[in-house]
């Protein structure tokens, strides 16, 4: 590979590195949402009035893109409500009342794996998703023909600041992951296992040297440590860091031969390929200047935002911007009620001060947008482009190439709302797209 | 909670690099040299400098105030543009064409085109070269208080000869900023570590003037050392050329610009009426660089090239 692709240098504040997980105590309710993932929302199986266990089945899978959902404390359905994701749609919710007693339902049994399908299978009866944060299903990821796959690519950077809770499974979790990737090594045919981390995770990069001269036993693998620059694990950004393989846009990584996990995805499956208990637990970094004892907690997936916080300390301040995952590519929320996803990797209650964003002035022409960004693109002219409504110049501009990664906005001295045109830019193309549909 | 949690779209964290800080840095690169003039060309330079830079903040705050805009002497871009343009003058003109330059610039070149980002060519070259063909005193440079001198031109100037020494410390006639090489390097040394601007664009365009010079001085790398320490090509092109507004974004685009600009600035010198060709080189190559822009684009990651 000669060149790496460019980013930038964000502040790491990963206050929690060193901070060992910590289990919580249950909440009193839990609220599962049946879209914590891409796709089709779960359907669910469950009345009120049901009593469940850890780990029950609360809801089916709502089509081929879309995952089961589990109770993940054991008590009382005392309500099926609608909720209203971040995304904007409104779909059911299951409220369950816990009992205290965090009781594991002992129907769980460890599945019975003995091909591709029947492990694609157990990833799917185990509600796994995309836990770096995209949240698509991981069994639809994995499904795909064995001889396509020539590296599995191991998606350990953590690039956005403050987030640790991959560190620690990177730390604290080998086992899991070595047990996912003996599998895949069995049933997928996995050949090359690839992990790719960044330079300033000492102990998990020793971790997962361990891992790897573990797991090597037929199987080339290797660590490769890159640079700490966001956005080192943005997925083509680490499969062209990793493997040296440019995934074109609108291609999938299979079409270069990849697949990505996450650690903490590989983790989960692992962890269910042992117990049999599916997803219904995360560890989550809670942090941001609000926050009294920033650290990373073990939670029930459901517990709202204000109880894990609280059981944090609590906050000490008024937040200005409370948000699911990092504060590069976060979504904030409304209000703490919000529930923890599958798929959230950290909570931050960030105060005024640190989400201080200068103001908006006139685009000076700098070039740092273009000569941050990592694919190449030219933010400022998509941005003119946008404000004309020209669909054809944004297409030309390669607006689809845009993974929202932020770089531009973050380095922007003007504070032009770069990424977030790109945003509204490609809704307008998708819009006009369906119009010319329309006419035809 | 009490207070509402705001609601907005990632990121929500910035690098803190800002127009205003970005300006600073500029004016902070460009004191060496406005001191280094002041003591070479004595108080005279002072004035110049204090009205140009004091004219064309007022008249962008006048501007902005008979046009209702907001006001935007706060970026600090006015200041930036009168001292360029300050330091690109004679001591010893006329104070009054300081403020017809002062105004050139900022009314007709920058205030007109829409202001700051706008504007196409650079407001103070651009003054420069209007105040070159409206004013006689322009082509009769001041000369250093602080020595004896006896050349009465620049070093351009055919009967000119100036020691490479003085060229470098400045002691000999010519625009109040230009002269003194050393206090232009620090600032261009300050800049490069403040990542203000790249090394492409200046380190490219001096390259150039001297290689082509050393080859139309028949290989000779004293006169070539000498072309380059001489009238106004080490502040126009630190300072002036790499102006982010009028030069290109893209590295490859810097460098096109630089090679550009150095040819004509040599051909300007060496076959032109004029004894200086650096402000009408930046000023040709400003009007060009949207068409460099475009060809020199970066490869989109994922679309045909491998990357930027």
């Amino acid at each position: 590979m000669a060149f790496s692709l460019h980013g930038v240098h964000v502040p790491h504040r990963k206050n929690t590195a060193n901070s060992s997980a910590v289990y919580v105590d249950p909440p009193k309710t839990v609220t599962i949402p049946m879209s914590m993932h891409i796709g089709a929302p779960a359907k669910p199986c469950v009345k009120v009035g049901d009593l469940v266990k850890v780990g029950t089945l609360i809801a089916e899978a709502g089509g081929t893109v879309s995952v089961p959902m589990h109770a993940s404390v054991s008590g009382k359905v005392v309500k099926i409500a609608d909720y209203l994701t971040s995304a904007g749609s409104t779909v059911p919710a299951i409220v369950i009342e816990s009992d205290g007693e965090m009781t594991p339902d002992e129907a769980l049994t460890p599945p019975v794996v003995d091909s591709k399908d029947s492990l694609i299978q157990a990833i799917k009866n185990a509600g796994v998703v995309g836990l770096g944060g995209a949240g698509f299903p991981t069994h639809v990821k994995l499904n795909v023909d064995p001889a396509r796959i020539e590296q599995l690519v191991i998606n350990c950077a953590e690039c956005e600041p403050y987030v640790t809770s991959d560190t620690y499974t990177m730390l604290t979790r080998t086992e899991d992951m070595k047990t996912a990737l003996e599998a895949f090594k069995t049933y997928m045919g996995i050949k090359h296992i690839v992990i790719g981390i960044e330079s300033n995770k000492k102990a998990a990069i020793k971790s997962m040297m361990q891992l790897m001269k573990d797991t090597c036993q037929g199987c080339k693998v290797d660590v490769k440590v890159l640079p700490a620059k966001y956005p080192q694990g943005g997925e083509k950004v680490l499969i062209y860091h990793t493997t040296g393989k440019v995934v074109p846009t609108g291609k999938l990584p299979i079409d270069v031969g990849c697949v990505v996990l996450n650690c903490t995805t590989l983790a989960a499956i692992g962890s269910y390929l042992a117990t049999g208990m599916p997803l219904v637990k995360k560890c989550v970094t809670v942090d941001g200047g609000a926050v009294k004892n920033p650290q990373n907690v073990i939670v029930p997936v459901g517990m709202s935002m204000a109880d894990v916080f609280e059981a944090c300390g609590g906050l000490t301040s008024e937040p200005s911007k409370v948000i699911y995952g990092g504060p590069m590519m976060g979504v904030t929320v409304p209000d703490t009620s919000a529930p923890i996803m599958k798929n959230t990797n950290a909570i931050l209650a960030l105060t005024a001060k640190e989400t201080k964003l200068p103001a908006t002035t006139p685009c000076i022409r700098c070039g740092s947008c273009t000569n941050t960004c990592p694919f190449g693109l030219a933010p400022a002219e998509i941005a003119k482009a946008y404000d004309r409504k020209d669909a054809v110049k944004l297409e030309e501009l390669s607006l689809a190439t845009c993974m929202e990664c932020g770089c531009c906005s973050f380095i922007c001295p003007a504070n032009r709302p770069l990424v977030q045109t790109n945003k509204l830019a490609k809704v307008f193309v998708r819009e006009e797209k369906a119009k010319e549909e329309g006419k035809k | 909670m009490s207070k509402q949690l705001t609601l907005s779209v990632s990121p929500h964290i910035h690098s803190g690099r800002s127009t205003w800080r970005i300006m600073l840095d500029v004016i902070i690169a460009l004191l060496p040299a406005t001191v280094a003039g002041c003591v070479i060309f004595g108080l005279r330079a002072l004035a110049v400098i204090a009205l140009t830079v004091a004219s064309a903040v007022g008249f962008e705050a006048l501007f902005n105030l008979i046009t209702k805009k907001k006001q935007t002497i706060g970026d600090l871009s006015a200041i930036v543009t009168g001292l360029l343009l300050a330091l690109n003058l004679p001591a010893n003109i006329p104070l009054w064409q300081c403020v017809v330059g002062a105004l050139f610039a900022i009314i007709v070149v920058k205030c007109l085109f829409g202001g700051l980002g706008c504007n196409i060519v650079n407001p103070a070259i651009t003054a420069r070269v209007f105040m070159l063909v409206a004013f006689g005193s322009m082509t009769k440079a001041a000369l250093p208080t602080i020595v004896d001198t006896v050349a009465g031109a620049t070093p351009l100037a055919p009967e000119a000869a100036t020691s490479l020494g003085d060229l470098f410390l400045g002691l000999h006639g010519g625009a109040i900023g230009e002269t003194c090489a050393v206090a232009l390097l620090i600032g261009f040394i300050y800049l490069l570590v403040r990542r203000v601007i790249s090394w492409h664009l200046p380190v490219v365009f001096i390259g150039t003037v001297f290689a082509v010079s050393f080859f139309l001085e028949g290989m000779n790398a004293v006169a070539a050392l000498s072309a380059i320490l001489s009238g106004g090509l080490l502040i126009g092109a630190i300072f002036m050329a790499t102006d982010y507004v009028t030069s290109p974004a893209t590295a490859w685009g810097k460098v096109l610009f630089g090679v550009g600009a150095g040819v004509i600035t040599v051909l300007i010198r060496y076959y032109g009426v004029y004894p200086e060709g650096v402000s009408f080189a930046i000023l040709l190559m400003n009007i060009v660089t949207p068409f460099i822009d475009s060809w020199t684009k970066h490869k989109v990651f994922g679309k045909g090239g491998k990357k930027a």
